[in-house]
């Protein structure tokens, strides 16, 4: 036990010992504004400052992905991100792909991928080199703590590098090597993610896939997969093998790598759909009122109808029904005549000493906590009540077995849909709180290529609206990077080399706000690399 | 057809659907996880390997998640039949009268497995034995496939001396089968012992047990293998077993200095420190001193009464909004004295199944292991950790190192300005 050194300290001097302690009288605290987080009053610079939340992770982690071409690496790599920036770990891809993009202008043929090539070699090193030299940069001086590095490091001399660079800079690694045979498997990847590739713009399908299975084989003769039996032994990795069906776990050295494995046994690749939507109208909605536990009004009974209605249109296999433990939800799940689950998990936000107020009330009667949750909705936690910060702590389950189901409707409230939207679609921490999720309406979600695309269907019952916006005077946001604790969901950052199709980042800006919109489908992820 | 009417559970607070005055249909409550089929986990491995060590704390894992489990260890059938352990001969691969007892006891057991998963309610059932043998998993499976149980495998394999030799003077020259040995006559006895499965030892294989579900812990947890998970139940396995170790450490177990609502016999709310709380502060920073601890970690709630008992600590220290006191809901910052007066019904409800007993707006201790597990789980994989929390709190932690059933959880005594240090021993 050895105390940090302290201004205005009182150091008592142990006789017997001769040790020093330092005996301070318990500080006076203060709770934050926003946050309503207890610290203490003076600023000590020489302690550590104290979190609000387990420590996810010290050094920074560069995850090292593995596989030859078509094994899922990138979808690996954005869809562990995704879920890393969501818990609050701030996370970027970089992609070698795209940084060869920027240096080869267009792409001709496999030649280039041929180990013979030597300027191509060159060229692809150089790239490799490049993107290391902004890993670097994020984690060291913007503040990322993860960075994926997303390429094949199909030899142990890439790995080996990449092992050098790491200790040059007191980075942990993790490899993530994703191992598959299944011929079957290699060649959807290739048609969901390759053939619509920049690489491939100018070609027809047919052309492009069989210059994609020679490009694998050009890695396959080089290919030598970590080995953790023996010349490997001391690396920590994952190796996942034939899409999850089987995995190999070596030496996980903390917290954050123990959920990353977690994570990764936990998603699947199978086709499905999952559907979020709100309970019915409630009576409080009706009045205006926030929180409680009212049931539906009527037209949130005729939604509940007409919901059940729907579902049995959507004609699917095995729909798992998930509400919360409030009775507006489980009413509304009770139209749909199938088993349903009660989640407390997915109970609506606490709004503390606000519950059951309007929000006239709230601005009558708490002006200083109305105006400070205009200032910073998502950090903002109501007084004895929560956050939205605090909501993505205690969703988080939900979203892993989200990750392990199939076809699942989730009925639940406002700010628990919206947290659970920011996770699929991507969305930061500043637009969380502002995502639209009207009432009666489902948003449909389906994974596709390396995304999720969303359709939103409104059920044509009329309801009230309870969305606010963000005010126009409010104080932007903090800046994302600045992480004022550990949970602060991050929209996985652009990859610093973008890929050239330029009119799809126009879709991908409409697209945030369209939750609430008249029905469409728009891909809010870029398919291909 | 019109919708069931829904009512609240005045205990549980949660609303279920009711036709013509009955209990409707099925609306489940999700607990922390669910199960459908019951699960049957085989244990496999040489002796010494910590097949029971690993039987007996996944037992009381998910037992303290709320899935009901027991284990059923065949070395504790053995010794209820042979009632005298001679020497290792009775393990000998020749040995037929051995070979058949043993048998016998394998069934036995798997009998009682029957018995607790089909008849009992139980939901998960941990067979603890060698099982190194294919022919012997087989006889497992099938025994599962007949009953409709999910079948899931836990290896551990380890070959380093030092561990296992460790594990015999851990746990083995306790074992009543050594006790009129010497420590040396009993190590040799048990090392043989280990010998007589070796020949026969045939280890998960990649390739014939490709459709088996299961995880090869190797090394005591250096590297995992693991293969066909099949549902959510055996994913929470997997990561429980990839996040516990077995280095020694201590946690440390208290509550904040008594508080200044705790004076006035007020329970919840978010106080500071009395004057005795603090002292109490002051005289824990001079009890951790003195326990010399390395790297010890510390934990508060979100709650200013352990944020303020922390500081006196003067080391970092994490906050966790989970492990806020037990939300009281309407019943916050009153004395047990108003409650009973102004919601006598709940008063008496919460006396009734403490454990299950939800507050008005508030929580139940059910909730609150539900929303501890995280906390348990990072206090698998750290080292020396202090928590300092609250009754509740500190009631429902404790429950999961003591193996406490819910019905006791909530009459657990811990008393202010009273530290309880937990030191992991053979099996407990």
């Amino acid at each position: 036990f050895s105390p940090p050194l302290l201004p205005r300290k009182r150091i008592k001097v142990d006789a017997e010992r001769k040790k020093t302690f330092v005996l301070k009288m318990p500080m006076e605290l203060t709770q934050s504004r926003i946050q309503k987080i207890w610290l203490p009053n003076d600023n000590r610079p020489a302690l550590p400052r104290r979190s609000c939340g387990p420590q996810l992770a010290n050094s920074p982690t560069v995850i090292v992905m593995v596989g030859l071409p078509a094994r899922g690496k990138t979808y690996i790599s954005k869809k562990l991100t995704r879920y890393l920036n969501w818990i609050g770990v701030p996370t970027k891809v970089f992609n070698v792909g795209e940084y060869r993009r920027e240096a080869v202008k267009h792409y001709s043929s496999y030649d280039f991928f041929r180990p013979d090539n030597e300027e191509a070699m060159k060229v692809r090193k150089q790239c490799a080199m490049a993107a290391l030299r902004d890993v670097k940069l994020y984690l060291t001086e913007e503040a990322g703590q993860i960075a994926v590095f997303d390429a094949t490091n199909t030899t142990r001399e890439r790995r080996g590098m990449i092992l050098n660079f790491a200790k040059e800079n007191g980075f942990k690694v993790f490899f993530i090597e994703s191992v598959c045979n299944d011929p079957t498997v290699v060649a959807t990847n290739v048609m969901e993610v390759k053939l619509s590739s920049p690489d491939y713009r100018d070609c027809n399908s047919t052309d492009a896939m069989e210059d994609f299975m020679k490009r694998i084989n050009c890695y396959q003769a080089s290919y030598q997969p970590l080995d953790p039996d023996d010349y490997d032994r001391e690396l920590s990795l994952i190796k996942v093998i034939d899409v999850g069906r089987r995995f190999l776990v070596n030496r996980v050295q903390d917290h954050i790598q123990s959920r990353i494995v977690y994570y990764l046994m936990n998603i699947h690749v199978q086709p499905r759909t999952i559907y979020l939507c709100r309970h019915g109208e409630s009576e409080f909605n009706l009045m205006g009122k926030i929180g409680g536990d009212s049931g539906l009004s009527n037209r949130g009974k005729k939604f509940a109808l007409a919901l059940n209605k729907f579902v049995e249109e959507q004609n699917l296999k095995d729909l798992k029904v998930w509400t919360s433990q409030l009775k507006r939800t489980i009413q509304t799940a009770e139209a749909l005549q199938l088993p349903y689950e009660q989640w407390k998990a997915l109970n609506e936000i606490d709004a503390g000493v606000c519950e059951e107020m309007t929000y006239e009330e709230i601005r009558e009667q708490h002006p200083e906590e109305f105006a400070l949750r205009d200032q910073d909705k998502y950090y903002y936690r109501y007084p004895s009540g929560e956050s939205y910060q605090d909501l993505v702590q205690r969703l988080e389950p939900v979203i892993m077995e989200l990750e392990r189901q199939e076809n699942v409707l989730v009925i639940c409230h406002q700010a628990v849909m919206r947290c659970l939207l920011a996770y699929f679609l991507d969305k930061s921490a500043d637009e969380m709180p502002y995502l639209k999720c009207p009432l009666h309406t489902v948003l449909k979600l389906t994974p596709v290529a390396y995304g999720c695309r969303v359709e939103s269907i409104s059920l044509n019952i009329e309801a009230v609206n309870t969305h606010r916006d963000r005010p126009e005077e409010a104080k932007k946001g903090p800046n994302p990077l600045m992480r004022r604790n550990s949970v602060t969901p991050l929209a996985s950052p652009e990859p610093t080399k973008k890929p050239r199709i330029n009119s799809f980042e126009e879709h991908v800006a409409v697209s945030s706000a369209l939750p609430g919109c008249v029905p469409q489908e728009v891909p809010t992820q870029m398919p291909g690399q | 057809s019109p919708a069931r009417e829904l009512t609240q559970n005045p205990l549980q607070k949660t609303w279920e659907p009711y036709d013509n005055g009955l209990p409707a249909g099925h609306s489940a409550q999700r607990g922390v996880c669910m199960t459908n089929c019951p699960t049957l986990i085989v244990m496999v491995g040489l002796p010494a390997r910590g097949k029971t060590y690993i039987s007996k704390k996944l037992t009381r894992y998910l037992n303290w998640i709320g899935v009901p489990t027991k284990e059923f260890n065949v070395g504790q059938y053995r010794r209820d039949l042979v009632k005298k352990y001679k020497s290792f001969e009775f393990f000998l691969p020749d040995n037929e009268e051995g070979l058949k007892i043993r048998k016998q006891c394998a069934l036995a057991a798997l009998n009682d497995v029957r018995q607790y998963l089909s008849e009992e309610n139980g939901h998960v059932a941990v067979f603890d034995a060698t099982n190194t043998t294919r022919e012997r998993r087989e006889t497992i499976c099938k025994f599962g496939e007949e009953n409709g149980y999910k079948t899931f495998f836990v290896e551990s394999v380890c070959v380093d001396p030092e561990v296992i030799a460790a594990n015999i003077v851990q746990v083995k020259l306790g074992s009543p089968d050594y006790v009129d040995c010497s420590n040396d006559e009993a190590t040799e006895d048990f090392m043989k012992r280990i010998e007589c499965y070796k020949n026969s030892y045939e280890t998960l294989d990649e390739t014939l047990d490709k459709d088996l579900s299961y995880i090869k812990i190797m090394d005591v947890g250096r590297s995992y293998l693991v293969n066909r998970v099949m549902d959510h139940i055996q994913s929470r396995i997997v990561y429980y077993l990839m996040n516990i170790h077995v280095t020694p450490r201590s946690i440390y177990l208290c509550r904040h200095g008594e508080s200044e609502l705790n004076l006035k016999g007020r329970i919840g709310g978010d106080p500071g420190l009395s004057v005795r709380g603090k002292e109490f502060a002051k005289s824990l920073a001079q009890f951790i001193n003195e326990q010399n601890i390395k790297d010890l970690k510390v934990w508060t709630s979100q709650m200013k009464r352990t944020i303020q008992t922390a500081e006196a600590l003067g080391v970092p220290y994490e906050q966790w909004k989970v492990l806020n006191e037990i939300d009281a809901g309407v019943c916050e910052e009153m004395t047990y004295e108003e409650i009973q007066e102004n919601y006598p019904l709940e008063f008496a409800l919460r006396d009734q199944d403490k454990y299950r007993y939800r507050y008005p707006k508030g929580e139940s201790y059910e909730d609150l292991v539900q929303r501890l597990e995280p906390v348990i789980m990072e206090l698998e994989r750290q080292e020396n950790v202090l928590v300092i929390c609250h009754q509740a709190v500190m009631r429902c932690l404790l429950a999961y190192f003591l193996d406490k059933p819910a019905e006791q959880l909530p009459y657990l005594k811990c008393p202010l300005h009273t530290v309880l240090k937990l030191t992991p021993v053979a099996y407990g």
